[in-house]
């Protein structure tokens, strides 16, 4: 069961229009994993992310989830495929409500949260339930981003940055949510400039550098190999 | 001046403002969602008179039903267009949009002129809705009511079904974040689709309304869409519910000013346009960029 493959990515390349971003990427995920994927503001991890999703429109190699090649696929498509998207910027709908904007993704699984688990998991948003999307706080945006995939019944999910920007009381409370994730066999790939958060979550990390996975560390590795993390990540 | 003859003329506003309410919230989906100014508006409500016309010379199927089926036909092939036309410019500037819709307008109602040369042609008021009410202060014909009756419940139904129905914030969200919104697993251009569909069979359902007070003629709708352009630049593109007010109001004022400076009335909703254009360019209800 662990090593049943949820997502292959292999020789992936990216474009946007001109600009070379992508060179190549290759990686995998397997059931109930949580990997990483770190690196320099600029490496490429959004647009890998975006290349997966099928938003990146230029964009080559082969893309395997599920056993599905979706390369050639529309968004549309390859969400159905059951992956949840959380992406950088949030994307939180101004001319929704928050009620609107959670029950906006349609259900690409069985055994999606109900609205009202939900909002006993995050009773901040209850209280927000009739604002505009936007007028929430950061923190509450990246809940609500969270929260808005864990109704669509997808166990694969990939989050880009969550605690970018966020209080340290909100990071906690973030990753409890994704420990909760992980406890119920959800399948994640997290982009995290937090290496200290991202290592207390993940299987595996992924080093990115100038659209190309460098190197891979496995969650053994990373005490003996701090030294060139924190090289990878300037820091 | 007679209170007969001004509540007369603002009778007249009102249901020029209705038609104006239903091409111009057609106007602002379409634009919402495809980000295409569709010049060729006007002619799709042209194809609603036409199709009702059509309907009841060569088929004997009356007005009622016209009032159903002509919609329908009308989005069908405003879905059509889409499909094979209005998809391929998606990625061009907003300004091929206006080039193509005009250019689909000049062909649709150029057919038109050819079969059926530019004279209007007459549909009589349905049975049922003949006659009328004398309110004391006015006559009320009865299918000048319906119109006014039945465009506000269109364009209200339009209006709940966006903002308060899991279809109309599934095209909320389509409108605001397209691409994000198919990352979810929406398939935005089919909804695309439907969109233009819907916002052209509202200008279809609008023909069909006019059919009996305006004569039938393939010029009718490029008289009233100058006007319309008109309305949605006062209003601003942003709201739906904008767009129905605004058309309201402008229908009514018009109407007013028919009776106060006759002169003026034909006038009126463009000197309003370069108004709100020097104060607030973004329209009453358009958001600023
Ligand atoms: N929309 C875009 N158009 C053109 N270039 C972009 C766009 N988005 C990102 N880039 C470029 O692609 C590279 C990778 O960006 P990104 O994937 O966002 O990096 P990361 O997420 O690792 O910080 C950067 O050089 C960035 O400037
Ligand atoms: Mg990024």
């Amino acid at each position: 069961m662990s090593d049943q493959r949820v997502l292959t990515v292999d020789n992936v390349t990216g474009h946007y229009g001109d600009s070379h971003i992508l060179h190549g990427v290759s990686m995998h995920v397997n059931e109930g994993e949580v990997v990483t994927i770190i690196g320099r503001n600029g490496a490429g991890k959004t647009t890998l992310l975006r290349a997966i999703m099928g938003i990146l429109t230029k964009r080559g190699g082969s893309i395997v989830v599920r056993g599905q090649e979706t390369i050639a696929l529309p968004p549309e498509r390859i969400a159905r495929l059951g992956i949840g998207y959380v992406p950088e910027e949030r994307g939180i709908y101004a001319t929704l409500d928050v009620t609107e904007n959670l029950m906006l993704p349609p259900r690409v699984a069985a055994g999606g949260m109900s609205l009202d688990d939900i909002y006993k998991l995050f009773p901040n948003l209850y209280e927000r339930r009739r604002s505009p999307g936007t007028r929430l706080s950061g923190g509450e945006q990246q809940m609500l981003a969270i929260a808005r995939v864990l109704r669509t019944g997808a166990k694969f999910l990939l989050l880009d940055e969550p605690t970018e920007g966020l209080a340290p009381v909100i990071v906690q409370q973030i990753g409890a949510t994704i420990e909760l994730m992980k406890r119920q066999g959800m399948t994640l790939i997290l982009v995290e400039q937090n290496f200290r958060f991202a290592s207390r979550l993940a299987d595996r990390h992924y080093v990115m550098e100038h659209g190309q996975i460098v190197d891979v560390i496995d969650r053994a590795q990373v005490q003996a190999r701090m030294d060139s993390i924190k090289s990878y990540l300037g820091i | 001046m007679s209170m007969q003859a001004l509540f007369g003329q603002l009778l007249v506003g009102l249901i020029n403002g209705s038609f104006y309410a239903m091409l111009s919230l057609g106007l602002a989906i379409i634009f919402g969602l495809l980000g295409i100014v569709n010049i060729a508006q006007g002619a799709f409500y042209m194809l609603g008179g036409f199709v009702t016309w059509m309907l009841l010379n060569y088929a004997g199927i009356g007005y009622f039903w016209s009032l159903l089926l002509v919609p329908i036909i009308v989005g069908l092939i405003g879905a059509a267009i889409e499909k094979t036309l209005l998809k391929k410019i998606y990625n061009l500037d907003h300004m091929y949009g206006l080039l193509l819709t005009f250019g689909i307008m000049m062909f649709i109602q150029g057919m038109f002129v050819h079969f059926f040369a530019t004279a209007g042609r007459p549909y009589t008021v349905p049975s049922a809705l003949t006659g009328g009410y004398n309110l004391g202060f006015m006559f009320l014909p009865k299918y000048r009511g319906w119109v006014v009756l039945a465009s506000l419940v269109l364009c209200l139904v339009t209006w709940y079904a966006i903002e308060k129905t899991s279809i109309g914030r599934t095209l909320r969200a389509a409108t605001e974040n397209p691409t994000l919104t198919r990352a979810f697993g929406v398939n935005v251009p089919a909804l695309m689709t439907i969109g233009f569909g819907i916002g052209v069979a509202l200008a279809g359902a609008a023909g069909v309304l006019a059919a009996p007070i305006y004569p039938v003629s393939p010029l009718m709708g490029a008289e009233l869409i100058i006007t319309v352009f008109a309305v949605v630049v006062v209003g601003g593109m942003g709201s739906i519910m904008g767009a129905i007010v605004t058309s309201l109001m402008l229908g009514l004022l018009e109407g007013l000013t028919k009776v106060v400076y006759p002169q003026g009335s034909n006038m009126v909703i463009f000197v309003i346009m370069l108004i709100v254009l020097l104060v607030r360019p973004a329209g009453l209800f358009g958001r600023e960029r």
